[in-house]
């Protein structure tokens, strides 16, 4: 019988190079910022990590195919490295990888690392979706964006809850706002400074209802993380160590698109991965236990809808929520502490380990001015694709005897 | 008993005011003024020849019996491919048999509408075939500043021809074929060359068509006096009136070739102009319709009781009453490609299109035919032989489904702003179909500030994809928000 994964791999170190719009960088530097700065943090050394999970997503544009580029990058020493895709989800993906070969006893010291190098296309935004849907989908597929895809949920959630346009929009606002606020505080965060909701009602609109300020930032940057059995962790010396307490994927299987059930209020997604989540991590009351979170605001309609999909809100409470400042960093949950994906920035393949590394940073009470005081559970989020397809990812980590 | 069984046809949406060329172009080309009157319809970015018959034929096949269809024929002269049979390409949108199936592209001059009618009108009374579609359309590419740009409009028309519950029943038919050429358009041209107006009114539209028409005369021993409405194309006004001098045909009895309304659809026109007699006709009235280009076809109708049976349906009046007019006059020249505007890096994307995967699932994505479970009786448009009901999931039971001619509604949408698109903002969404399913697609012909979630919708065959690198034209179906009244 199964027991999942809680207090089963400690993580023993973490990095996360500073993102942006790294001009000066290609993905091979990103990599090695991260590396160095988490094999510092472990404190061991290179050639004792056995395996490694190398995400990164638009393999079109990014390091290409195969796991070859961190292993050349970093100058790995022959070990087994897997390149995992899962779009928005690869770099927990790549966490997963290394958590669960630890886990399962073949080795002692494992790696995670995802890099996206997004900003040598010369245009705004994600890459177009044409040259990566698959080559059926090609043949029929709206001329569709990130934004446009998202944005389409403003239209169905505020559809489903009677809400007016101008009122989601204040809510959404107020999402992005307070992210800025937080990114403000974060040396490595991409976008730093303060916006006010009055500017960010004035954005111009990318695709109906969301306004320039509604996106996240398109960055390129690296995160890295070495997870070890605790016994491991112990052995190396490391005290009040961070444990993982859940991890969850789950996938869309079609049915939001194409079957008439999925009302479009939320991801079906991300309210299955959260409950096993929080059942894998003995988890009984999350708007209660969970002590902060990062979660996948690609865009702000996104993160909205998502704390009722973490079951945090309540249906179609998040407004009220997010208006209260519930989610803000002096609020009862603290969401997107380093500024989230909005201002830390979204290099795809490092995303999700950049969660983990806030997480990571908070309960090691190592995170400057946005420390949060005595943090137990961390909660990450990453949802990939479109709301009507979707992969969902979902990591609970925590201090080791919470 | 054969002759027109139903008809269908389709006027693009748009409309342009002859005075929005003329105020943006006399400057340059002055003569222009003489053709400034009324508006001509104008195909949507995403239209083309094809797009506009099928949905010509769509409206012309409904509640017919569609399996009984052994004939396709496709006439125009600005068809997308020179070597791939565009009227497979129609029928495999309207979703009829392949096997058994005859089809043909009828092409080369204006008269291939008529053309292609009278040879499936011959095959029916040749007892070769039994039920036929006939489509016609165009959208010929014009030089700015010119004749053409001013004359020339956009649209289709389809006729099924076949031996029951005919409507409009076909006496006769008769050709001149002779190289007069007033215009060609080379092999691989884009535009019509043209020689002297003068001639080709006085020699061409004002000498062969009456010449024609008595010859018909001649042939059926009928007078042009046993005609009740009298049908041919013939853009220039004087000309127009005078032919029917010249036949000693009451004017009142002369069909009015829509100048004004539409402007001249190309080999769609004659059959176009007989629609809109066919929506006006009374069981009995003699319908004579000529085709002009290279010479001229004549044929004659009998009106019969069965018109009072056909169903209503969108035809040229509710295409023409649909109407969105085009003020912008820079916007239609880049609807129509004849200048450059920047898409930007986004817009460059363009892989090929894999012509195995259109093979493969040509039902689905020229005919919008999805499944439906045989054992659950969920519709859906989807591409594994998975059913999507969670408490079905039975595997390999879908049966044809055709989700074109089913309305909807609305369930989420966005205009999109950052998509590369010659009509931004991209508006695109999911809608939910009247009797189940579920479609994610673009929407077209309609403004953002319009759509609302819950609004009707219908869907439409529109071209996706016009990869000049290649020659490939790709086409799918998008949605159309119904009750939209906007400028565009």
């Amino acid at each position: 019988m199964a027991t999942g994964i809680r207090d089963k791999v400690a993580i023993i170190g973490m990095g996360c190079s500073r993102f942006g719009e790294r001009w000066d960088a290609g993905p091979d530097d990103l990599m090695v910022e991260a590396f160095q700065e988490c094999i510092a943090d472990a404190g061991i050394e290179k050639k004792q990590i056995q395996a490694a999970w190398f995400g990164s997503c638009l393999d079109e544009v990014n390091v290409g195919k195969s796991a070859l580029p961190p292993s050349m990058a970093l100058r790995l020493p022959n070990i087994g490295v897997t390149r995992t895709e899962n779009y928005c989800a690869s770099g927990t993906e790549a966490f997963r990888g290394a958590v669960y070969a630890v886990a399962s006893g073949a080795y002692d010291i494992c790696m995670a690392i995802g890099v996206e190098k997004l900003k040598d296309i010369g245009y705004a935004g994600l890459p177009d979706f044409a040259s990566g849907m698959g080559m059926t989908n090609v043949q029929w597929f709206p001329n569709m964006t990130a934004p446009g895809c998202f944005a389409m949920l403003g239209s169905s959630y505020a559809a489903k809850y009677g809400i007016d346009m101008k009122e989601l929009k204040r809510a959404m606002a107020h999402v992005s706002a307070k992210s800025h606020a937080n990114g403000a505080l974060n040396p490595k965060a991409h976008l730093r400074n303060p916006v006010t909701e009055e500017i960010i009602l004035k954005s111009p609109m990318v695709a109906y209802p969301l306004g320039l300020f509604d996106c996240c930032g398109v960055s390129d940057g690296s995160a890295c993380a070495i997870v070890a059995t605790p016994e491991i962790a112990r052995s190396l010396g490391k005290k009040d160590f961070v444990t993982v307490k859940a991890l969850q994927v789950s996938l869309s299987n079609g049915e939001e698109m194409s079957y008439t059930n999925w009302d479009g209020s939320g991801f079906v997604t991300a309210a299955k991965a959260s409950t096993e989540a929080y059942r894998e991590a003995g988890i009984t009351n999350p708007r209660e236990e969970i002590s902060m979170m990062e979660v996948h605001d690609c865009f702000s309609i996104t993160e909205l809808i998502t704390m009722e999909d973490l079951h945090i809100s309540s249906r179609g409470q998040a407004t009220k929520d997010i208006m209260d400042g519930f989610y803000d960093l002096s609020g009862k949950v603290p969401c997107q502490v380093d500024g989230g994906l909005k201002c830390f920035g979204h290099p795809i393949g490092a995303s999700g380990l950049r969660m983990i590394y806030e997480m990571y940073l908070q309960i090691h009470g190592r995170a400057g001015e946005r420390q949060l005081k005595d943090p137990k559970f961390g909660l990450t989020h990453n949802l990939g694709g479109f709301p009507f397809m979707n992969v969902c990812s979902i990591a609970i980590v925590g201090k080791q005897d919470a | 008993m054969i002759g027109i069984v139903s008809y269908g046809g389709y006027i693009p949406r748009l409309r342009l005011s002859r005075k929005v060329i003329v105020q943006n172009m006399a400057w340059y080309s002055p003569v222009i003024f003489a053709y400034a009157q009324g508006e001509k319809a104008v195909a949507n970015w995403d239209e083309d020849a094809l797009s506009m018959a099928v949905n010509a034929a769509c409206d012309c096949l409904a509640g017919q019996e569609k399996a009984a269809v052994d004939g396709v024929y496709l006439a125009s002269t600005t068809l997308p491919y020179a070597d791939r049979l565009n009227a497979d390409i129609l029928a495999t949108a309207l979703h009829v048999r392949e096997a058994g199936l005859g089809a043909a592209d009828f092409t080369g001059c204006l008269k291939a509408g008529t053309t292609a009618l009278i040879s499936a009108l011959d095959a029916l009374a040749a007892g070769k075939k039994k039920s036929v579609l006939v489509a016609a359309g165009d959208q010929r590419r014009t030089k700015m500043a010119s004749a053409q740009e001013m004359l020339y409009g956009d649209g289709a028309a389809a006729l099924l021809v076949g031996g029951d519950r005919v409507i409009a029943e076909f006496q006769d038919s008769y050709s001149v074929s002779c190289d007069f050429a007033d215009h060609y358009r080379g092999a691989g041209k884009e535009f019509d060359y043209s020689w002297e107006e003068r001639w080709a009114r006085e020699q061409g539209f004002g000498k062969i068509i009456p010449e024609a028409i008595t010859g018909f005369l001649k042939k059926t021993g009928t007078s042009i006096g046993d005609y009740d409405r009298i049908v041919y194309p013939c853009y220039f006004a004087a000309t127009h009136a005078g032919i029917a001098r010249r036949l000693k045909a009451d004017p009142a009895k002369v069909q009015d070739p829509m100048h004004a309304v539409c402007g001249d659809t190309g080999a769609a026109h004659p059959l176009v102009l007989l629609l809109a007699v066919l929506e006006e006709a009374k069981p009995g009235d003699r319908i004579l319709l000529a085709g002009f280009g290279q010479g001229c076809d004549v044929l004659s109708f009998r009106v019969t009781e069965e018109i009072r049976n056909l169903k209503p349906r969108r035809g040229i009046r509710g295409s023409l009453a649909n109407r969105a007019e085009m003020t912008n006059y820079a916007k239609y020249i880049k609807f129509r490609d004849l200048i450059e505007a920047d898409l930007g890096i986004r817009g460059e994307a363009n892989p090929n299109a894999s012509l195995t995967i259109l093979w493969r699932n040509r039902a689905k994505l020229l005919g919008l035919v999805g499944g439906k479970c045989r054992g659950c009786g969920t519709p859906q448009y989807t591409f594994t032989p998975v059913c999507v009901n969670p408490d079905c999931q039975a595997i390999g039971q879908m049966e044809d489904y055709e989700f074109a001619d089913k309305g909807g509604a609305v369930f989420m949408y966005t205009g999109d702003m950052l998509a590369a698109s010659v009509d931004p903002p991209a508006i695109y969404g999911i809608v939910d179909f009247e009797g189940g399913g579920r479609l994610l697609a673009d929407f077209t012909d309609c403004t953002l500030d319009a759509i609302r979630v819950g609004l009707p919708v219908r869907m439409s065959f529109r071209r996706r994809v016009k990869d000049d690198m290649r020659g490939f034209t790709g086409y799918f179906w998008k949605v159309v928000p119904q009750a939209t009244e906007a400028r565009s």
